[in-house]
């Protein structure tokens, strides 16, 4: 098991906190709470040894954007490939920023 | 099953156990309890250098299934195997005492169980085994009460302790997906050997652990297709039925009969077992 943790700018804190996934084979499970204004930290937990770059790389990307929402993430990881950590993070976020219609609130 | 029905139809196998519970409970009324953000994972996991889950695999909740309270116990199959260990363990027990609890208070809340587990969890063992000994108590304590509904639908299945669990439930609804069994294909196969029990002979396997065999035989009430309104529309019928009648383990005198009628150097095959049932069935009374 390998952990990281990770630290980006970021904007405002979403409304609500987030689940998606699970730990199963090639899954990921993320946990959303709205972080501090202007931060976001990631926090990973995998069971694949030596591929912290990667993983920098993924979620550098995904934090690329500085007005993205504060949020704390805590991923637990069984193996996932990039994209599904990709769409997991996404899953989450929109859970996470959705207002109560359903849709992405304007500033998330 | 049809190419339209088919192609309408929502696999219940395929959601994960929140989801699952989400389409059970009837909208807005479901409230998770020790919910993956009180991060009660398994301490034991993390010591063997093993990711944990946040809710350790297993999704309590209180809610009402057509009205009929109830608390929903779902085991999440994709997380090492559906397997208990002590924190989902002492969940799933903790939340059947304290429906024990409301039902001696005249408040029923009928449990149902969506027992998706390969059985206790190797790295946790005793104190896994102790958690299911707990379940098998509270459930028999629940039946005074109430049905306890207990659900199999997808290709892990039911199997050790916690298929006894599964055989104490008073109402049982499989699929055709589903498997149930004391021990596993592969753990009958190291221990008797590959000419008793070949675990990859996935036809054979199906033929006398599957869902289909399992209702044939008398030990299901339910088969019911993979699709989330089928198996709601089950479990609706289950929970509203009342039905506290005596479980089929309590017909022991039965069970007892037909193991002595079975000749173990003879290969089991799923129409002779069919046929043992029957005949056992007619002979002393059904088994259910």
């Amino acid at each position: 098991m390998q952990t990281l943790s990770l630290d980006y700018k970021a904007g405002k804190p979403p409304p609500r906190r987030a689940l998606a996934g699970v730990v199963g084979s090639g899954d990921l499970e993320v946990l959303l709470e709205p972080g501090e204004n202007g931060r976001s930290t990631v926090a990973i937990k995998t069971s694949v040894e030596g591929v912290k770059d990667i993983w920098k790389a993924v979620i550098d990307r995904i934090f690329a954007d500085v007005s993205a929402p504060a949020v704390a993430l805590e991923i637990n990881d069984f193996g996932a490939t990039p994209a599904v950590v990709r769409l997991r993070i996404a899953q989450a976020i929109e859970q996470a920023t959705a207002t109560d219609d359903g849709q992405q609130a304007s500033d998330a | 099953m049809n190419t339209s029905e088919l192609l309408q139809r929502q696999s219940f196998v395929e959601l994960s156990a929140r989801a699952r519970v989400a389409q059970l409970l009837d909208g807005g009324s479901g409230r998770e309890l020790l919910g993956p953000f009180e991060r009660l994972t398994s301490p034991w996991l993390a010591l063997q250098d093993i990711v944990t889950q946040s809710d350790d695999g297993v999704v309590i909740s209180r809610g009402t299934v057509d009205g009929v309270d109830v608390v929903i116990a779902a085991i999440e199959p994709a997380f090492q195997g559906g397997s208990m260990g002590e924190v989902g363990g002492a969940k799933i027990a903790g939340a059947l005492e304290l429906a024990v609890e409301d039902a001696a208070n005249g408040k029923p809340v009928v449990p149902v169980l969506l027992l998706e587990t390969g059985g206790v969890r190797l790295q946790e063992a005793n104190c896994g085994l102790a958690a299911i000994a707990e379940i098998h108590a509270a459930i028999v304590a629940l039946r005074a009460w109430v049905p306890v509904v207990g659900v199999v639908t997808g290709p892990v299945g039911c199997f050790g302790g916690m298929s006894i669990a599964a055989g104490l439930c008073s109402h049982l609804i499989v699929t055709r997906e589903a498997r149930l069994g004391l021990n596993g294909p592969q753990v009958i196969e190291q221990e008797a050997g590959i000419e008793e029990f070949d675990s990859r002979d996935r036809p054979m396997i199906w033929s006398l652990l599957g869902g289909q065999q399992r209702h044939a035989t008398g030990l299901v009430e339910d088969l019911c297709d993979d699709d989330v309104r089928a198996v709601r529309a089950r479990i609706v019928e289950a929970v509203q039925s009342g039905d506290t009648a005596p479980a089929r383990i309590e017909n022991i005198q039965a069970f007892e009969t037909l193991l002595a009628a079975i000749e173990p150097d003879v290969l089991a095959e799923a129409d002779k077992v069919r046929a043992a049932f029957e005949q056992q069935a007619n002979h002393a009374g059904a088994f259910s």
